[in-house]
């Protein structure tokens, strides 16, 4: 028996042993069946949703675009009057199957048409004039999880999304250059002689504990991580990347349950076709990759992908070809058992707006309920104060 | 007779951006006294940023009309907002007038504003230095006539038919009083108070439009009255509330996080018998006694900004390219005029995790020693986040002169260093297992020393 197929066969004993003691609790949660994973993929800088799920029954849309209106051979229709860009054709199969969700007009109260203002609305699940300075999944963290790695971005940052009061989520962006990083002969030294402590409450022990969490998750990612050898092609672009780092993860049988990428280049002030084009491609092909995959690696049962932007864009097309900052638009969610199926509300009205705007008919935190309530199994309204109730559809 | 050192470093890092070892020596004959009153006395005229000029930035309009497209008048505004950031992070790291910048800086956080107009937002942070200890009356009536402020929280849609509760709110909740000390009925009415303070669009300077004003009678918090935009900052002024929340965020700033709240009640009744002096509440709290009690130092985390330049300053870092520190700040999570939202940085534990703490543990080797660090090398709209950066590992463009600074160092022992670079000495153990490897010269020392989780502490 060759060590893959011996860790195979073996995965519950082998992921015991290579727990680093300060994880050691962990030991108890191995049993427990197989956990739900989300992976949650950002268009940052606002997507044109109007040219993502096309209206292309609507006259005023073509009236209102004559430039970068898309029609014909661009577009292939859907239902409900709308039509998918056909650029997103790889992920057309699971629309067909009823693995995709798409919600339309989705936003909030009093939108924000600034970029970081939005995006941090959406990241904190606050009010339009509320500000919060933890993020919905790092509540998510602070309620329901342990352990940083719980909630991981793979990115050198971390998003606010996932940062809670008490926990933040870990950001990787290369699990074996962050492991070489944080496993220096300095850094080892200093979680040695600390780690068994009781650490004080104050900063300096703030500090030490986050270096050692720091360590202990990253070692544990790592070694979980470094046996997983996936040879399944994926689309050679950074969010193609991404997932496949995701899809490692997942398979490796980590208790991560949340993974967070985001996906930039969508602020399409001028020349918009090519470039949102190139960008919701590389979506497209990276998703149907990652799916496609998760099938093969009998995880995609057990997981949930959801897309959003932090706004969509004006309906109207500017002097450049391009669009300016909007308000509502869609989201997408991929999954095996979805309540609802296919375009799941009414298609945007054009007529009906708001300082050239869309209105929103659905807010997103009833998204985010749904999703903590029914697939993360948690008490949402611990994390989501909005008094929305939760969609629904999972 | 000299002031111990500890002293003089605890002063530097909280009044200031920290002290070399060799600067902090030379003060040590002075006493305590006369060293706080050099300090305020050496920032008691403020130079102003002058780098932005109104004529080059363009407004958006005019600026379309002369034949640029969108894409390159975007493209002016982040240049000339980076490079605002780089001349206020250059003149923290040089100046002389330590209190001032520091002061600022926290005015900088208070009235958090961000839009993108950079000589806009180059006028409010020269409001925030020129009233830096003054009345702090006088700034907030200064702030809420800037334009940058007037645009950031849309007074300019303010008008006596349509009322924008934006700014009335924001006045009270983030700027005076803090959340439960008004109501919503308070905040509706404010803002009729402030309709028609307006930035006039040819001038770009404020305006009051008399025309946009409801001069109808008003009810704020329970008081009845034909109340303009002033009469509100009065009110809000003679609200005893209003100096507790500024003191206590002041106290938190130079002090402690951690309150002591019979302490910030004496001194907010100071602050508001002295007509909310702000010079007059720094000076009586860095020269009261406990500001130098042991539960006071090292015990607040230093904001990336006090970190880098920090650095910056007490090893005369050379930047041969300034855009790195503007990428570093970003990646710290603090970047000048790039607040996350109307109420400023969170601060303190909120600067730190896992990503925040590796860097700034790895930074010291990188900009001091030129060992690589992966860096974002292209970060070009902030304001869009789409996060385009490419990293590599590369070596940063910096020189240290490490000549003097080992000359002046040498022949101290290690636990002299620590307590040189240090304001929070770490646990006996880790300075036993640092202590352990015998073959560091005095370089490496000093650099596993500000390597430390402790070099994060203020």
């Amino acid at each position: 028996m060759d060590r893959r197929s011996f860790i195979k066969t073996s995965s519950l004993a082998s992921g015991y042993f290579m727990l680093p003691g300060f994880l050691k609790p962990l030991q108890n949660l191995i049993t427990l069946p197989a956990q739900k994973n989300l992976v949650v993929i950002q268009f940052s800088g606002g997507n044109d949703w109007l040219n993502t799920i096309v209206p292309f029954n609507n006259d005023l849309y073509l009236k209102k675009r004559p430039r970068i209106g898309l029609k014909g051979d661009k577009i292939t229709v859907l239902e409900k009057d709308l039509a998918l860009n056909n650029v997103l054709l790889p992920i057309k199969e699971f629309y067909d199957n009823g693995e995709l969700s798409i919600v339309n007009n989705v936003g909030y109260p009093n939108p924000d048409r600034s970029h970081f203002r939005s995006m941090d609305i959406w990241h904190t699940a606050s009010d339009s004039n509320q500000i919060l300075q933890s993020g919905w999944l790092g509540r998510y963290l602070d309620t329901s999880c342990k352990f940083s790695y719980e909630a991981i971005e793979v990115d050198n940052y971390l998003s606010l999304a996932l940062k809670g009061k008490t926990l933040n989520g870990l950001a990787v962006k290369n699990i074996n250059q962050l492991y070489k990083e944080v496993k220096t002969p300095y850094f080892n030294d200093l979680v040695s002689v600390t780690k068994d402590d009781i650490l004080s409450e104050d900063n300096q022990g703030y500090l030490y504990k986050t270096l050692i969490e720091t360590q202990s998750s990253v070692d544990y990612v790592y070694e979980k991580n470094k046996i997983i050898s996936n040879s399944f092609t994926y689309p050679n672009t950074e969010i193609g990347n991404q997932l496949k780092n995701i899809a490692n993860f997942i398979s490796s049988e980590i208790t991560t349950k949340v993974y967070y990428v985001s996906l930039g280049g969508f602020d399409t002030h001028a020349g918009q076709v090519d470039k949102q084009n190139k960008v919701l491609s590389q979506y497209a092909d990276a998703v149907a990759a990652f799916i496609k995959n998760l099938k093969e690696l009998n995880k995609w049962d057990d997981t949930l992908i959801f897309t959003f932007s932090e706004f969509g864009r004006r309906v109207e097309e500017n002097a450049s070809a391009g669009t300016d900052h909007g308000t509502a638009g869609n989201v997408f969610l991929f999954g095996k058992n979805l309540k609802k199926k296919g375009i799941l509300n009414q298609a945007p009205d054009l007529t009906n707006l708001d300082n050239g705007d869309l209105k929103y008919s659905v807010d997103f935190r009833s998204i985010y309920k749904d999703i903590l309530q029914n697939w993360l199994q948690t008490d949402a309204t611990k994390i989501v104060s909005a008094n929305v109730n939760p969609f629904n559809i999972i | 007779m000299s002031t111990p050192l500890s002293q003089i470093f605890h002063l530097y890092s909280r009044l200031g951006f920290g002290i070399s070892y060799a600067e902090a020596k030379q003060l040590q004959q002075k006493t305590l006294t006369e060293i706080v009153n050099n300090l305020i006395v050496s920032s008691s005229i403020p130079t102003y940023l002058n780098d932005i000029k109104k004529e080059d930035i363009p407004n958006r309009k005019d600026a379309m009309e002369e034949g640029m497209n969108k894409k390159e008048f975007q493209q002016l505004i982040n240049e000339k907002l980076q490079e605002l950031n780089i001349a206020w992070v250059k003149k923290i790291i040089s100046t002389k007038s330590n209190l001032v910048e520091k002061q600022t800086l926290f005015w900088h956080n208070h009235f958090a504003c961000r839009i993108r107009d950079p000589f806009a937002m180059q006028e409010l942070n020269n409001i925030h230095r020129k009233f830096a200890f003054g009345s702090f009356r006088d700034l907030l009536v200064e702030v809420s006539k800037s334009p940058a402020m007037i645009l950031y929280l849309n007074n300019q849609q303010n008008k006596k038919q349509h009322p924008n509760e934006n700014f009335a709110r924001e006045v009270m909740e983030l700027f005076t009083l803090g959340r439960g000390n008004y109501t919503e009925n308070d905040i509706k009415e404010a803002a009729r108070a402030f309709t028609g303070w307006t930035v006039n669009k040819d001038t770009r300077d404020f305006e009051f439009k008399e025309k946009q004003h409801d001069a109808d009678e008003k009810t704020i918090f329970n008081q009845k009255g034909n109340f303009g935009g002033e009469d509100l900052i009065n009110m809000l002024i003679s609200n005893k509330q209003t100096a507790y929340f500024i003191t206590k965020k002041i106290y938190k700033y130079y002090v402690n996080e951690t309150i002591n709240e019979e302490r910030v009640k004496q001194l907010a009744d100071f602050y508001y018998q002295n007509q909310y002096n702000t010079g007059a509440l720094i000076k009586k709290i860095v020269t009261s006694a406990w500001f130098f009690d042991g539960e006071n130092m090292g015990c607040n985390i230093k904001s990336p900004i006090d970190y880098l330049v920090g650095l910056s300053r007490q090893f005369s870092i050379t930047y041969s390219n300034y855009k790195l520190i503007f990428q570093l700040q970003r990646a710290l999570g603090m970047q000048l005029f790039f607040p996350p939202n109307v109420a400023g940085w969170p601060g303190g534990k909120l600067f730190i995790d896992s990503s925040t703490l590796l860097l700034r543990m790895k930074l010291p080797s990188a900009l001091l020693n030129n060992s690589e660090l992966e860096v974002a090398e292209k970060i070009d709209d902030p304001d869009d986040q789409a996060k385009e950066h490419i990293f590599a590992n590369k070596k940063l463009e910096t020189e240290v002169n490490w000549t003097p600074i080992l000359e002046e160092t040498k022949g101290l022992e290690f636990d002299k260093l620590l307590k040189i670079y240090l304001l929070k000495q770490p646990l006996q153990k880790v300075i036993n297992k640092i202590k352990s490897d015998t073959a560091l010269g005095q370089k490496e020392m000093i650099l596993k020393i500000v390597s430390l989780p402790e070099y994060s502490l203020a």
